[in-house]
């Protein structure tokens, strides 16, 4: 008992019963938890009651930076600081400055949805206690998890246990903190 | 219209997989792998091209410019040709791995990381010519926008900036695509991983992904994304190279099909550049359950259509031209049937328009060694087609006492084919060390397709296993 947990994880074989236990569990009242899948399974962040749109926002906005910072820079330069008379055209020949315009948006958007991604998902992350998990390297290859984790209301090392047998599960066992 | 879904995405893995065999076929060539003999002589004859490459360019840098066949009125030369040919090969990545994806192509799944590859390592190699044919290279920095002591800033009406920002734009976000797609197979990577080394490279590039669902909730948000941002930008990139001729007053650039037209050729070259490399690969490293013939049948088919919209835009530029009753435009067009350079624009169509018209045959679309000889073709002659470009529209303009030939000397020869032994050796290394199919789409595929298999025949389809096929 001197190792706190953090969490009891079960193994399943299926994407399927995966997804059949993890609706089991909100059912049955469990909020924290997260469940492992060697791919994306659809409905699963929804099946464990997670839901999070923030990376169409950030990236969205980081677009939004990109276009206004990349017309700035052109604004500055052929405008400001150092105008050039290109066969009689206006400073501000703004549809020249389109297509620059155009590829600092896109960059900027898509660091916005990468370094978005990773930040949200708190990567790059040296630890994590659920690789202390028996057999936790087969998340990444075929097999499926669910935890439910400590810091959950209802979490009781028995019952917790006891219902994560009741689910199907291959192998459950607890993950130390 | 449930079987036809079946018998299709079937044929996308063929024979009996399971997470465990697939995961096992792809990541074991990444580690521990006895690899084939071929890939010891390839990377070898590569890496000797790699040298050739260095040469080149150290005596460049040495001797200036003139140690190529530039001149004056051929200013553009191999360079430019060779420029255009590269950032073409790597269009087709991006159109496999964003706009595939998009449509929901499954297919796609098999090719698009081995796509990606190439299309980093094709605009590595592009990005060489312009750097390299500015003459100093050490001050290349002047291209962009940052405050120097000339207090000069770049001039942004111009498209040869524009380049600048299109090809530094497109490396960047390909890259970020490319790496995005390999985090969770990094992490299969890292718990298959039996020596320490290996744990901790690829412990540290997976960085720390744990295949948390709600990890995969934002990271699929965040791969569509990208891939709906590279869809415009491979269209804008192969626009904005070609705007550095049309912009131009060149008889022979200056026309309006050139951004459609490139972008449509770039493609073409892009998919034949696949095929060429992933023929002999899926052959050595006996990938053929998951790179099947209809991986083959179906980018056979986008080269011919494509191959169809390049030989449409050929015929437009030469009616345009006639059409136009414009004398320097007339004279262009019978400079390129008759001149000089006629041998090269008759072997480009011979190349482009007319030998890739045999794919229309299944037969053909069916012999893989066929489809590799074809695929080198369009190679060529989408190399030829640069050459066209470049060589025929400069070499005789509007004044005939400024025309001029164009000869490349060996050093143009030799810093062109040492960049194909870069771009050859970057790709071998990719297969040796990184899996070279997307493991975790592809456990994916075979999850939807397993679904398929197990779906009793009438029962209706579940939203999840809608799996939109269509040739």
């Amino acid at each position: 008992m001197s190792v706190p947990l953090h969490g009891i994880i079960a193994e399943y074989e299926t994407p399927e019963e995966l997804l059949r236990a993890a609706k089991r569990a909100r059912e049955a009242g469990y909020t924290h938890m997260d469940a492992y899948s060697p791919f994306p399974v659809h409905g699963l962040a929804e099946a464990i009651g997670f839901e999070d749109h923030k990376v169409p926002w950030v990236t969205f906005f980081a677009g939004v930076i990109g276009a206004i910072a990349g017309f700035a820079l052109q604004y500055y330069i052929s405008v400001v600081d150092y105008p050039l008379n290109v066969g009689g055209r206006p400073f501000l020949s703004w549809p020249a400055f389109i297509p620059v315009t155009f590829e600092t948006t896109v960059l900027f958007a898509a660091f916005g949805a990468f370094i978005g991604m990773l930040a949200l998902n708190g990567l790059p992350q040296p630890y994590h206690p659920v690789f202390n998990a028996p057999r936790f390297e087969r998340a990444s290859q075929d097999r499926f998890f669910l935890c439910i984790e400590a810091s959950d209301p209802l979490f009781d090392r028995a019952n917790t246990r006891h219902f994560l047998e009741g689910t199907g599960a291959r192998m459950v066992s607890e993950v130390e903190e | 219209m449930q079987e036809v879904a079946q018998r299709e995405t079937g044929a996308l893995i063929e024979g009996k997989h399971t997470y465990e065999s697939i995961t096992h076929k792809i990541a074991s060539v990444a580690m521990g792998y006895r690899h084939p003999i071929a890939w010891y002589i390839v990377t070898a004859i590569a890496a000797a091209g790699v040298f050739m490459l260095i040469t080149a360019i150290a005596w460049l840098l040495l001797r200036g410019v003139g140690i190529w066949g530039i001149n004056q009125p051929v200013g553009w030369g191999f360079a430019i040709i060779n420029f255009v040919w590269w950032i073409g090969i790597g269009h087709a990545g991006t159109l496999i791995s964003a706009i595939l994806l998009l449509l929901r192509q499954q297919w796609r799944t098999s090719i698009n990381r081995f796509a990606e590859a190439m299309t980093i390592f094709a605009v590595m190699c592009a990005g060489m010519f312009p750097l390299l044919h500015v003459g100093r290279p050490w001050v290349a920095y002047w291209l962009l926008p940052i405050p120097n002591w000339t207090g000069a800033w770049p001039q942004f009406r111009s498209p040869l900036i524009w380049d600048v920002f299109a090809v530094t734009t497109y490396f960047t976000v390909s890259l970020l695509f490319w790496f995005t797609g390999l985090i969770p197979d990094f992490a299969t990577l890292r718990d298959r991983a039996k020596k320490r080394i290996s744990q901790i490279i690829y412990g540290v590039l997976a960085m720390g992904w744990r295949n948390s669902a709600k990890h995969w909730h934002r990271y699929e948000s965040a791969y569509l994304l990208l891939a709906g941002l590279s869809t415009p930008l491979v269209v804008s990139v192969h626009s904005i190279v070609s705007l550095d001729f049309a912009v131009s007053l060149l008889p022979g650039w200056h026309t309006t099909i050139f951004p459609p037209y490139f972008v449509a050729g770039a493609i073409y070259s892009g998919f034949a550049m696949v095929l060429t490399l992933v023929i002999p690969i899926r052959a050595w490293y006996k990938m053929q359950d998951v790179l099947t013939m209809k991986h083959l049948d179906w980018m056979a088919k986008i080269m011919l259509a494509t191959g169809l919209i390049v030989f449409y835009g050929y015929i437009m530029e030469i009616f345009t031209a006639l059409y136009s009753g414009h004398s320097m435009e007339t004279f262009l067009v019978k400079n390129r049937f008759f001149g000089p350079y006629a041998p090269f624009f008759w072997a480009l169509l011979v190349c482009n328009g007319l030998i890739p018209q045999v794919l229309w045959s299944p037969k053909v679309r069916q012999n893989v060694a066929l489809l590799f000889v074809i695929s080198l073709i369009v190679n060529v002659g989408m190399w030829l087609e640069r050459f066209v470009i470049v060589v025929t529209s400069l070499h005789r303009d509007f004044l005939p006492s400024s025309w001029g030939m164009y000869y490349p000397t060996i050093w143009d020869v030799m810093l062109y084919a040492g960049t194909i032994g870069f771009f050859t050796f970057m790709m071998f290394l990719f297969v040796r060390f990184v899996p070279m199919i997307s493991i975790f789409e592809m456990r994916d595929l075979l999850h939807q397709t397993d679904r398929h298999r197990q779906a009793p025949a009438g029962a209706p389809a579940t939203p999840v296993a809608t799996t939109e096929v269509s040739s």
